[in-house]
């Protein structure tokens, strides 16, 4: 950590401002230098680029019957009151 | 960008038109769509999964009633969370049910990767890798994308503090943008990405945790 250069350690915390585009100009250059010659780094940011991709395969649960049921009571309900 | 936003923006016009109308169908999609996030955000303030239920009844009340006064200017699916999250604090607070901040996103300081992974100061220059990461671009895909590693994620999400996890969900599950997110969930930018990082780097950890047993030596 001597000077502007960054140290793994920063890097590892800031990944996800990287990969959100939410780091200033400035400290975007010193970390995209610091991940093309640190190895570790870059397999880093790799892990989380697939982490994000593994998450992004799955899909959300189902409302049980019982509830979707008892919703579409309430939409009818509403409907009535509305003439509809 | 500015195509797909328009594009989105007259589905979404449409839709609330035909709900205004008392289409059935249109409903349906609405609540299988976004009910089961608006579940387990209820769940995150209220005492139980009943109650949670009744949480989310109330929300699609809240919506019908208040559908005609939608204007558009947050997206619908963000307009229904919030009254969701609004409707399930109060009723958490009605409950006297107050679940401390830490429970819900985690410890503050907590660090997202091993500390002992980097050197220390006097080891050179301190903070670089004194054990490698994988390299997980070298994992075959069918065994990254394999049943087992997506039960991992699951698994993963599901041990995450409640709110790191709907952050997550809704960004990488779900697809919203950041500022969806931070609308919907009532959060300051920086406390949804410091949520979305540790979140991710829980999912992260707990992967390379099943992905190394297998990759070792």
């Amino acid at each position: 950590m001597i000077g502007n250069e960054m140290s793994c350690r920063e890097i590892v915390d800031l990944v996800t401002e990287y990969l959100e585009d939410a780091l200033s100009q400035r400290e975007r250059t010193r970390f995209e230098e610091h991940i093309a010659g640190c190895d570790g780094c870059d397999r880093t940011v790799e892990q989380y680029r697939l982490t994000i991709r593994l998450t992004g395969r799955l899909t959300e649960d189902q409302l049980s019957a019982p509830v979707r049921d008892a919703l579409l009571e309430a939409f009818r309900g509403w409907k009535r009151v509305r003439d509809l | 960008m500015c195509r797909v936003g328009t594009q989105a923006a007259i589905e979404e016009s449409a839709l609330v038109e035909r709900l205004r109308a008392g289409d059935e169908a249109t409903f349906l999609e609405l609540i299988d769509r976004l009910g089961p996030t608006m579940l387990r955000v209820a769940k995150m303030y209220v005492s139980s999964a009943a109650v949670a239920e009744e949480v989310v009844q109330d929300a699609w009340l809240g919506v019908l009633r208040g559908i005609d006064r939608f204007e558009g200017r947050a997206s619908l699916r963000t307009w229904v969370l919030r009254i969701v999250t609004n409707i399930a604090k109060t009723r958490g607070k009605r409950e006297g049910r107050s679940v401390p901040f830490a429970t819900l996103s985690g410890a503050e300081d907590e660090p997202t990767w091993d500390p002992s992974a980097f050197t220390q100061h006097g080891e050179g220059s301190g903070g670089s890798w004194a054990s490698m990461p994988v390299d997980w671009s070298g994992i075959p895909e069918d065994r990254l994308l394999a049943e087992e590693s997506m039960s991992v994620v699951q698994g993963a999400i599901a041990g995450l503090p409640p709110m790191q996890a709907a952050v997550l969900r809704l960004r990488d599950v779900m697809g919203w943008s950041s500022q969806e997110v931070r609308n919907a969930l009532e959060l300051s930018e920086t406390n949804q990405r410091v949520l979305l990082h540790r979140a991710r780097a829980g999912v992260r950890r707990a992967v390379n945790d099943y992905l190394e047993t297998g990759t070792s030596g």
